[in-house]
């Protein structure tokens, strides 16, 4: 226990910079997620029947692909099309991109519980289908949503850890390096494993104050 | 001011409008009444375009019901629902300043300004901060009201707007309604309130499986019907306590 807490003496501040990596990478990659996860089901319910396959399509074939070569892709083979990226918006889009379509399911799950006679004044107000959207859908849905998009913001604070693998600096990267020149592996994944627990608690529990304010009778 | 001609309408297999003609006069307020089925809210939905009729014309001053000129008739024609359908996640003054300024593209101040009037008209002033589930059936009706009115509609569509209250609730809604009748207000309203029809409408018309059965001035038609059907539908309605 004692060899514990020196160890945790040692090793937090540079954990905790990790950590700060790591909440920045969720929250930028959350944001994209959800805008493109907007996109998938506006698109998914457009009347232009192209528009909805590409938003099917892209829903199947990055739901069909692991994470971890998503971001291999971004990272290590773009750069040979151009594109070359620095890892950090490497990892936000890879993984934007990754939890969209879950985003997408969400929404559409939200959307769909948006009560109908809503619409309807909203129709008779005279809203065209944009400001329908945008002052009565989305809103509504993002609220039935809310509990679905909490989860998979927890789960997408877990998986940036993959993120490590195309050298984020974020915290289970930190945490392997200083394993590795240290050999203190059981002090070190114990103190990741209690950072990753201790950051997303605060994250449920916002969630659950967001749920409360956000219900309506 | 609204003309309907010959208009179908078909859910399915059921064919819900059967041909209704019916004409409602500038300054006119027309009840709607007829069992439940008969195809009356049904026609209220026709005139907005919440639901594409299938053949026959509407027209709203000259204006056809159809993808051109809806936007123009919406912005004429309000319309107030059974089941209120105030936005949950808005405040009652932001319910009532929501076309005004979302739509319409008026100045928040000034549709704020305008929306407390309205709200002061139907009594809800003192509530303009609260969230609609914070009120009773009959205030959010009220308020259903003032949205409606926001819009400075020509005609007000209410498509049966005390079904789903508390009795004790009924009388507060139907007393602005009255008052709206009285400042000369165009209204179509779908209701069993039989005994409002008789005080306020100029006209009733009796909607029986899918057309307009009997119309007439509403003492006529509610003190003496000429359709066996029309007598038979007010018997149940006024014995029904």
């Amino acid at each position: 226990m004692n060899d514990f807490l020196t160890d945790a003496h040692a090793f937090l501040p540079v954990l905790l910079q990790g950590l700060a990596v790591t909440l920045e990478l969720t929250v930028c990659a959350l944001s994209l997620s959800l805008a493109l996860g907007v996109v998938w089901v506006v698109m998914g319910r457009a009347k232009f029947a192209p528009w909805r396959w590409i938003s099917q399509g892209v829903i199947t074939v990055v739901r069909g692909i692991p994470i971890i070569v998503q971001l291999f892709f971004i990272y290590f083979v773009l750069p040979d099309w151009g594109l070359d990226l620095p890892p950090f918006a490497a990892g936000v889009i890879g993984l934007g991109l990754a939890y969209s379509v879950y985003q997408a399911e969400n929404l559409r799950g939200g959307i769909g519980a948006v009560d109908k006679g809503l619409v309807e004044a909203g129709e008779a107000l005279g809203m065209n289908r944009f400001t329908l959207w945008r002052r009565v859908v989305l809103p509504l849905g993002l609220r039935h949503a809310l509990p679905s998009i909490g989860n998979t913001m927890v789960m997408l604070l877990k998986d940036t850890s993959i993120a490590s693998t195309i050298t984020i600096a974020e915290l289970t990267r930190e945490g392997q390096l200083l394993a590795i020149s240290t050999f203190h592996n059981g002090s070190v994944y114990a103190l990741i494993a209690l950072l990753y627990l201790a950051a997303s608690l605060p994250l449920s529990a916002l969630v659950r104050v967001l749920e409360r304010k956000g219900r309506m009778a | 001011m609204i003309t309907l001609t010959g208009v179908t309408k078909r859910f399915g297999a059921r064919q819900v409008l059967n041909g209704v003609d019916l004409t409602v006069a500038r300054g006119e307020v027309l009840c709607l009444i007829g069992g439940s089925g008969s195809g009356k809210s049904t026609i209220l939905r026709c005139i907005n375009g919440l639901e594409r009729h299938d053949q026959g014309t509407i027209h709203v001053d000259g204006t056809r019901v159809d993808d051109a000129g809806l936007p123009a008739i919406r912005r004429r024609v309000a319309m107030v629902f059974q089941r209120f359908n105030l936005f949950p996640h808005r405040t009652v003054l932001e319910n009532v300043i929501e076309a005004p300024v979302y739509v319409h593209g008026e100045p928040v101040a000034q549709a704020r300004a305008r929306a407390m009037d309205l709200l002061a008209r139907v009594d809800m002033a003192d509530h303009a901060d609260s969230l609609p589930s914070a009120l009773s059936g009959g205030q959010q009706q009220r308020v259903g009201i003032a949205r409606a009115l926001a819009l400075r509609p020509e005609a007000i569509l209410f498509d049966e707007p005390t079904s789903a209250l508390d009795p004790e609730r009924v009388g507060e809604v139907l007393r602005v309604m009255r008052e709206l009748a009285q400042e000369g207000m165009t209204m179509l309203i779908v209701t069993h309130e039989i005994d409002f029809a008789r005080g306020v409408a100029d006209k009733v018309a009796f909607v029986d499986q899918g057309v307009i059965a009997e119309q007439g001035a509403a003492a006529e038609v509610l003190s003496h019907p000429r359709e066996a059907r029309t007598a038979q539908f007010l018997a149940r309605v006024l014995h029904r306590d």
